[in-house]
């Protein structure tokens, strides 16, 4: 008995705690890093816990810097593309799922396609177009910008929820008198939700976290999003790691929760395409 | 089976699908359209109007500069890396995930933040730990007797690997997870049949696990291929390619040539140039896959 219960210890509680340190620390540090005075931060050798704790580099990076107004930038970029990519690739995902016709296995083909370009490739050619429609430097850009890169995804994750929910239910209502909308909006939409919130969830993150386009489109540092805020901030404040710090933690906070709240249903989304293969 | 597609409805399709077609040609299509235009041009990115055609010239001197053989290299060096290493942690990590242990539905969940972490986040996190004077990395080398003293990881030449390690640390969780899913959608009679044969814990492995979750493998693997030598923001923002050009990879050289340098026909022929040498690895990853007994693979169901 005892003989199991080392063994269980050491195969099974110490690579959990070793995968957790792997997967948790560098979060661990960067948190820690944020409540230490600057005096503690640059000693030798390395003092790992913060002595006296403060937010002191949370309050200097709140008051003295740009950061609210980056957060404020990005929370109206993820809202449009959240609103955007919400509707229209449920739309589509509705039409890819509930009708047939000609060369839709081929279109749904082509919207994964579009997944594999490098930004690079169109990163150039979308500057000069939305320099020609004069939306250089405004959050529109990269509503519109988010919003399409994350549509091949999200259809194609709601196109397997809707297939998931049998058709003989929309025929039952559609008996029943149901017109088309009634019968998406009753029926469809409900049994959808779990789908409906894992492509949200995803859209909020890719458009929270994006950065090549949020770099290339805007230019004045009132129109930065957070990780483009960030990054320049890396280049000024490179002595004051306090501050960086701070900045990821309050970065890292809302992926953090809205990430927990709905990290089940994600993950069967993410997993059921991958698993079906 | 909904087959009720009456005059009335004949237009539904089209009307649904309108603002997603819409917004993929004019963001994805035409962008394409003209990034190829342009490679042919000897384009300013200030004044694309006065451009040149230049026939292929972009696309010979981009092949002639040793810079672009430089970055090829180094993009390969970074892909075969970064995805080696993310595969075999994320194996270890979903056998781990894969035993029974009370909360492990949240260790799982926890293992999904990595991947959700902005790659800014991320530079900005391994920057600091890979710091030469004060960063926790040297400290713990250190401390295991690795290292006799503190290196500066990020301005040597071998700064790739500091990128590299940090890219494992964003992707290897995530691979667990997908790996994860493959390995609880194996039925468990396999595994009890297996047992019966005499199979020890390594064999049941290898001859039930792996051929089963192969798809998935073989799928996430790809995609993670494709999606590692496109993935420029942890090299810009943690080395910017440097020291000197040690660290550069492709889609790094490309933006660098038309933000920098303002040569932006340069940089869509290097970038059309990587979307093809990507084509053609993963046709080349594909047939060996498919060499080995792994038949027809769809990457998308209708």
């Amino acid at each position: 008995m005892r003989y199991k219960r080392v063994k269980e210890f050491l195969l099974l509680w110490i690579p959990i705690a070793l995968w957790l340190t792997f997967v948790l620390f560098p979060y661990v540090w960067m948190f820690l890093t944020s409540l230490k005075e600057p005096s503690e931060l640059y000693t030798s050798p390395i003092q790992y816990l913060p002595k006296k704790p403060t937010f002191a580099g949370y309050k200097l990076l709140m008051e003295t810097t740009k950061f609210p107004q980056f957060i404020l930038n990005s929370l109206l970029v993820v809202g449009g593309t959240l609103l955007v990519t919400g509707t229209v690739s449920t739309a589509a995902a509705y039409c890819f799922s509930r009708f047939d016709f000609r060369g839709k296995g081929k279109l749904f083909g082509m919207f994964l396609v579009t997944q594999m370009f490098p930004s690079v490739l169109l990163v150039f050619s979308l500057f000069l177009i939305m320099r020609t429609l004069g939306l250089l430097n405004t959050r529109l850009a990269l509503i519109v910008a988010h919003s399409t890169f994350a549509l091949p995804f999200t259809t194609w994750l709601l196109t397997g929820f809707f297939n998931s929910i049998p058709k003989s239910l929309d025929e039952a209502a559609t008996i029943d008198g149901a017109t088309r909308w009634q019968t998406f909006w009753y029926v469809l939409a409900p049994l959808s939700a779990p789908g409906v919130v894992a492509a949200l969830t995803y859209v909020f993150i890719y458009s929270w976290n994006e950065f090549i386009y949020a770099l290339t489109f805007t230019s004045s540092i009132d129109m930065r999003t957070v990780p483009v805020g960030l990054n320049t901030f890396m280049g000024e404040y490179i002595i004051r790691w306090d501050l960086l710090t701070a900045g990821g933690v309050i970065t890292a906070i809302p992926i953090v929760i809205f990430f927990m709240l709905v990290q089940r249903r994600l993950v069967q989304g993410l997993t059921a395409g991958a698993v079906k293969g | 089976m909904l087959r009720r597609l009456n005059e009335k409805e004949r237009f539904t399709p089209f009307l649904l699908l309108g603002p997603a077609l819409l917004l993929m040609l004019l963001i994805v299509a035409y962008p394409l359209f003209q990034a190829l235009r342009l490679s042919l041009f000897d384009a300013s990115l200030l004044r694309p109007d006065r451009a040149r055609f230049v026939g292929l010239t972009n696309y010979l001197n981009v092949l002639r500069d040793p810079l672009f053989l430089r970055s090829l290299l180094n993009s390969t060096i970074w892909v075969v890396g970064c995805v080696t290493l993310q595969f075999t942690i994320g194996m270890l990590g979903a056998l781990l995930l894969n035993r029974e242990f009370p909360g492990r539905g949240l260790v799982r969940g926890l293992s999904l933040i990595p991947w959700a972490t902005s790659g800014v986040l991320v530079s900005l996190m391994w920057t600091w730990m890979l710091d030469g004077n004060y960063g926790v990395i040297n400290d713990i080398l250190v401390r295991l007797g690795l290292i006799s003293q503190y290196r500066p990881w990020l301005a040597l030449p071998i700064s790739l690997g500091g990128v590299i390690a940090a890219n494992v640390w964003q992707g290897a969780p995530f691979f667990a997870v997908m790996l994860l899913a493959a390995m609880q959608s194996v039925p468990q009679e396999l595994y009890e049949a297996a047992r019966i044969d005499g199979a020890g814990r390594f064999q049941q492995f290898r001859s039930v696990t792996i051929p089963l979750i192969m798809p998935t493998i073989v799928i996430t693997t790809m995609l993670r291929i494709v999606w590692t030598a496109n993935y420029m923001d942890l090299v810009f923002v943690m080395t910017g390619g440097g020291p000197g050009n040690a660290s550069i990879i492709l889609p790094v050289l490309s933006y660098i040539t038309a933000y920098k340098k303002l040569k932006v026909g340069e940089a869509t022929a290097m970038a059309v140039l990587q979307a093809i040498l990507l084509i053609i690895t993963l046709f080349v990853y594909l047939r060996l896959v498919n060499r080995k007994g792994e038949g027809g693979l769809s990457l998308y169901e209708v």
